[in-house]
């Protein structure tokens, strides 16, 4: 999976326009983010011709993320055109089932 | 034909691990379906230092982890489902999962608990903008910016005490001026220069376009309202049970919290329940466990009695 950063960030989410873009908010001290990681990973098999998977580590990006209002973990977004286009807040995920839900509006 | 399990544990938190210790020893078929991360609750805390035994590396995930280990090495399987649906009206209780549907003699509930909202403006909308109910999760985010810690029990001194290793300032809004928590963890907050206390307060309003800025507390006494300017708001404010599955199937109170007796049977046989999730008043890693041992122990009896 794509590993974001504020180096790469513009170019790979808010400017890429060819399909949608779903990035995994994560932490290193967020339990429930780690558990998710390994089934994230699986969606990413199973929806990553027509959606573009991607992390981002706010440990090491605090700012990044406090800059795209992210500032409770785990949070996933998907982007469309550089815009947010669906937010899941932690309270919105208690299994991967969840994620996968909303990537399937974005999988056409 | 699909495989009876001997117990059916719903939830991987500490009561479900320490059911699954005790039940796979037994050398029952045991299987615990967790939808999120195993040591629930517990997971998600910096420190566990009163569970016995925990001084050395007792952060939450540790000893999650350890549990975990304990149970499996014994045989306990683990499967990540969410339970959405039960049928308990027959000798073989039915599980619903989102994925399977799993069968058991008896089952054991241990779907714990979850943060309570503290009620004021704006708390729902915008949580994880700065409002959040895990520090451990999110304190990162607030390395050298204030914050508010809504509650005077445990687990709000607690977390505020390790929420002080990164955030400049850490204030408690507490509704009484006394708090709840153990004296010990009372002196370690009173002594730590990052923390103040805001007494007799409660939260009215969380304000901020897109994320925190500021905090709008009123004096219970006095009826005063007034704004601190923090970028988070941690709230413990206590916990409601997870356990709208389960509604009409077996008996719970009228805040949902289940009903057991002292072996924690359910009013419906071969159900049980064990952890946060029971009607109870000390809720704890340490309860949960021993809960869990106990139903373990009065489901064998009834599986004994039941299909021998
Ligand atoms: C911030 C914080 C700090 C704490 N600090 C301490 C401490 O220092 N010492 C101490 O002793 N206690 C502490 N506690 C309390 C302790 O964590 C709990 O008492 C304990 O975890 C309860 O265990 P449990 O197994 O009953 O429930 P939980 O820990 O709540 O676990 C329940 C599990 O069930 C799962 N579940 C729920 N519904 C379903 C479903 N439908 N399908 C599948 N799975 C489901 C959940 O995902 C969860 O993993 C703290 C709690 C918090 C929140």
């Amino acid at each position: 999976m794509l590993e974001l950063n504020k180096e790469n960030f513009d170019a790979e989410v808010i400017n890429y326009t060819e399909k949608p873009v779903f990035v995994d908010f994560w932490g290193e001290k967020c339990q429930k983010c780690l558990e998710l990681m390994p089934d994230v990973h699986k969606l990413e098999e199973k929806y990553g011709d027509k959606i573009k998977f991607a992390s981002l580590n706010t440990s090491q990006n605090r700012r990044l993320a406090i800059a795209q209002k992210v500032l409770g973990l785990p949070t996933m977004i998907v982007y469309v055109n550089g815009e947010k286009a669906e937010v899941l807040t932690p309270d919105k995920i208690s299994s991967a089932a969840d994620i996968e839900e909303m990537l399937k509006r974005f999988y056409k | 034909m699909a495989n009876i399990h001997d117990i059916i544990i719903i939830g991987g938190g500490p009561a479900g691990l320490s059911s699954g210790l005790y039940g796979s020893r037994a050398k029952l078929d045991v299987l615990i379906i967790e939808k999120g991360n195993f040591g629930g609750q517990m997971s998600t805390t910096a420190e566990v230092e009163n569970y016995p035994g925990s001084i050395e590396n007792a952060t939450g995930p540790s000893l999650t982890e350890r549990m975990r280990q304990q149970a499996e090495e014994f045989g306990t399987k683990f499967v990540k489902d969410e339970v959405v649906g039960v049928d308990f009206t027959g000798d073989i209780k039915v599980v619903k999962g989102k994925n399977e549907e799993y069968q058991g003699r008896t089952v054991i509930i241990a779907t714990g608990a979850e943060p309570r909202l503290a009620g004021f403006k704006n708390e729902v909308e915008l949580r994880a903008r700065g409002v959040s109910y895990c520090a451990t999760c999110d304190a990162d985010f607030f390395e050298g910016l204030d914050v508010a810690v809504i509650g005077g029990g445990d687990s709000a001194l607690t977390e505020a005490i390790y929420l002080t290793k990164f955030a400049e300032s850490v204030t408690i809004i507490h509704r009484r001026d006394e708090l709840r928590a153990a004296k010990s963890l009372q002196e370690k907050a009173f002594n730590n220069p990052k923390i103040k206390f805001i007494w007799n307060s409660v939260p009215v309003e969380a304000r901020g376009e897109e994320i925190v800025e500021g905090l709008i507390i009123k004096n219970v006494k006095t009826g005063e309202t007034s704004e601190i300017p923090v970028n988070g708001i941690f709230v413990f404010v206590g916990l409601d049970p997870i356990t709208e599955v389960f509604r009409g199937h077996i008996e719970m109170d009228e805040r949902g919290y289940i009903i057991t007796d002292t072996e924690m049977r359910t009013n419906v046989e071969g159900v049980f329940a064990a952890g946060d999730v029971r009607q109870k008043t000390l809720r704890q890693v340490i309860t949960a466990a021993a809960d869990g041992a106990i139903a373990v122990i009065a489901a064998e009896e009834y599986i004994n009695e039941k299909f021998k």
